[in-house]
């Protein structure tokens, strides 16, 4: 009774695919050993309990899953090899796949894209059109026009917080010379409000401000002057030049070339002339360097290279310089008010951070 | 009645006292009374009936007595003065307050006081200058934003990214006169030469005599192929030229169509090489070279096939 009972259960409940073989087996198996099913029970059961040496004979009742054998190390063996059953299945299926390709030939269905974050990135209606009047016009007359117009040189001034430990002075002197025209003043406890009045009566165009917690920075504060936005960002992964492997020389004094990659977005190009406006208007090809600004999923990776041009296919670069990435936290309308300043954006973990394909820059 | 000697024989020196802290070099008095912080004879609240301490509330500064008359009320044994916010005119309170008590408390007194206005005035300066906010990080979303930091790096393949903008830039000429690749005509040599290419597969097994009119018409390359083949045993070197894979393909399957008799197959080679020498228009000396390249290693082929044909 329970030999021919048993199978019957098996085909109606044959829920999980991956029981699908061995149920069939087992059927075929006791159907042939009609009279010695007591025999046979025991033996599944022995079977069970031995993986190792159950290879095509193996049979379960069919409401098993792996994670019923209280063994560890039995559940840990029956557990891999459902795995590279899974993974035999997967390559089979892929070279079959791959075969009716190649007999298609031409007429085959193009290849499938896989999804990556970039591609299932939710559209954000900011995004800039390349020849968008409106954008245009703003950008025409908002505070970088000066830049952009050629009438004004950039000047810029880093410091830090009070007492600033080794590491982010060095950092900040080597940011000077990636930054042409670059000042670096010691702070010494003055507050930021008073500061800036001084910065704009000596006619600097920017001021950098490297924020330290515990002897790393890890803020920064890049305000535009007379009366620019101010964007503060969080900084991390900051290797210094000599933690560099296989750098250059130190940089020349000649004016960079200015990357800047996937700034889509309203707030990314405002963002993106931020950062364009800190370099001179016209770089010396001469110099051979180039700072790269590359914005990728909100964060903004700075790198400094030398390049060399090989043949018209090939260029070579070389890393000189620090590299560092920031994360855009806040965008200020004025110079930096923390406390009354109107914020024309501002981070918000819990509503921006929720959804993955969704980004600001 | 009052004994400080006793109190202070018991607590001081042989049993406890719960406000004694003691360390290696010093013992301490945590009582909030005590005038000077230190566990002494004379500056203990409890051994002394007669005591007098300046204490501060709220940035207001008090003066503290106690007298043995009231010793035997505990809820009205401190008396309570508050002194005047002006230094002098403090201190002569306090003056005037302890006149004839001992000098020792009268003293320390001052002193103690004298520290707290300078603390206080500390603290009224720090409060104006720029204070220090501390905002909490959630260690659980830094770990995220690490992570997401990593995996951005990734996908941003920074190094292609910029080689493949400068090139762009260079595409452009955004640098001018700088770097002098001649690209344009380099990049229509090339593209010629692929169509050529392509186009010599199919009408060689059909035209050959009109290669042949050609190759009349191109004296320099037929001249060349004439040396080439007698000097081909000397280069055995260039076989590992790359630029030959391709056409070391269209060789086999010339070869392999044609009939395999070795004189046909040196026109093949002569066709062969013909057709290279068609795709190559511009007569440079590197293409010339190139040329010598593919004739030896068609020559080389050439055997490979033959004995298999054989063999077979």
């Amino acid at each position: 009774m329970d030999i021919t009972e048993v199978p019957v259960s098996q085909d109606i409940t044959g829920k999980k695919k991956k029981k699908n073989k061995k149920p069939k087996k087992k059927s075929v198996n006791q159907e042939g050993n009609g009279e010695g099913s007591g025999v046979l029970k025991t033996e599944q059961k022995m079977e069970k309990s031995e993986p190792a040496g159950a290879a095509a004979g193996a049979a379960f009742p069919p409401t098993f899953s792996v994670s019923e054998i209280k063994n560890k190390q039995r559940r840990h063996l029956m557990f891999m090899k459902l795995k590279q059953e899974k993974r035999k299945q997967k390559m089979q299926l892929k070279k079959k796949k791959k075969k009716e390709r190649e007999a298609l030939g031409d007429k085959a269905p193009p290849k499938e894209v896989p999804k990556t974050i970039e591609n299932q990135r939710v559209y954000d209606e900011t995004t800039v059109d390349p020849e968008d009047e409106e954008v245009a016009f703003d950008e025409g007359t908002d505070e970088f026009s000066a830049y952009f117009n050629g009438l004004t040189n950039p000047k810029v001034l880093i410091t830090t917080s009070d007492r600033p430990r080794g590491r982010t002075v060095r950092f900040c002197e080597q940011l000077a010379t990636v930054i042409p025209n670059a000042h670096v003043y010691y702070r010494r406890g003055l507050a930021l409000k008073r500061v800036v009045p001084q910065c704009i009566s000596r006619n600097f165009t920017y001021l950098l401000v490297i924020n330290e917690d515990r002897k790393v920075p890890n803020g920064m504060v890049l305000c535009h002057l007379p009366d620019g936005p101010t964007a503060h960002f969080k900084v991390s992964s900051v290797k210094l030049r000599k933690e560099m492997k296989r750098r250059g020389k130190d940089p020349t004094e000649h004016s960079p070339e200015v990357i800047l990659n996937n700034f889509t977005t309203r707030l990314g190009h405002s963002i993106g002339r931020l950062f364009a406006a800190l370099f001179p208007q016209d770089p010396q090809f001469v110099g051979r360097q180039v700072a790269t600004f590359h914005n990728q999923r909100d964060f903004i990776f700075f790198r400094f290279h030398r390049y060399i041009f090989k043949n018209e296919k090939k260029v070579g670069i070389q890393e000189l310089g620090p590299r560092f990435t920031l994360k855009l936290r806040s965008l200020q309308k004025g110079t930096f008010d923390s406390k009354y300043g109107e914020y024309e954006w501002v981070l918000k973990r819990h509503d921006m951070d929720s959804c993955r394909r969704k980004f600001q820059l | 009645m009052q004994h400080d000697d006793v109190i202070w024989d018991i607590i001081g020196n042989k049993q406890f006292c719960s406000f004694k802290v003691k360390t290696k070099s010093q013992n301490f008095c945590r009582n909030e009374y005590n005038i000077t912080g230190l566990c002494n004879r004379s500056s203990c609240p409890l051994a002394n009936s007669q005591y007098a301490t300046i204490r501060e509330e709220k940035g207001q500064c008090f003066l503290y007595m106690k007298v043995i008359e009231r010793a035997a009320f505990p809820a009205k044994m401190w008396e309570k003065v508050k002194l005047s916010k002006n230094y002098e005119k403090a201190l002569e309170q306090i003056d005037e307050s302890l006149i004839y008590w001992p000098r020792f408390i009268r003293h320390k007194c001052k002193q103690r006081f004298t520290k707290i206005t300078q603390y206080l005035i500390r603290m009224r300066k720090l409060v104006l200058k720029r204070q220090r906010k501390l905002v909490p990080l959630s260690r659980k979303v830094e770990k995220r934003e690490k992570r997401k930091e990593e995996k951005a790096l990734i996908a941003a393949q920074l190094d292609n990214a910029i080689e493949k903008e400068l090139l762009e830039r260079l595409k452009q000429g955004t640098y001018g006169d700088i770097y002098n690749f001649p690209i344009h005509a380099f990049d229509r040599a090339l593209e010629q030469q692929d169509e050529e290419s392509e186009s010599d597969e199919e009408e060689e097994e059909e035209e050959e005599e009109e290669e042949d009119d050609e190759d009349v018409g191109r004296r320099e390359f037929v001249v060349d192929e004439e040396v080439e083949e007698s000097d081909l045993s000397d280069f055995e070197d260039m076989n590992k030229l790359k630029t030959s894979s391709d056409e070391e393909e269209q060789d086999e399957e010339d070869e392999e169509s044609s009939e395999e008799e070795e004189e046909e197959e040196m026109e093949v080679e002569t066709q062969t090489k013909a057709s290279k020498s068609k795709g190559k228009s511009p007569a440079n000396g590197s293409v010339a070279r190139k040329k010598r390249a593919y004739v030896e290693i068609e020559y080389e082929q050439e055997a490979e096939p033959t004995t298999k044909s054989r063999a077979t």
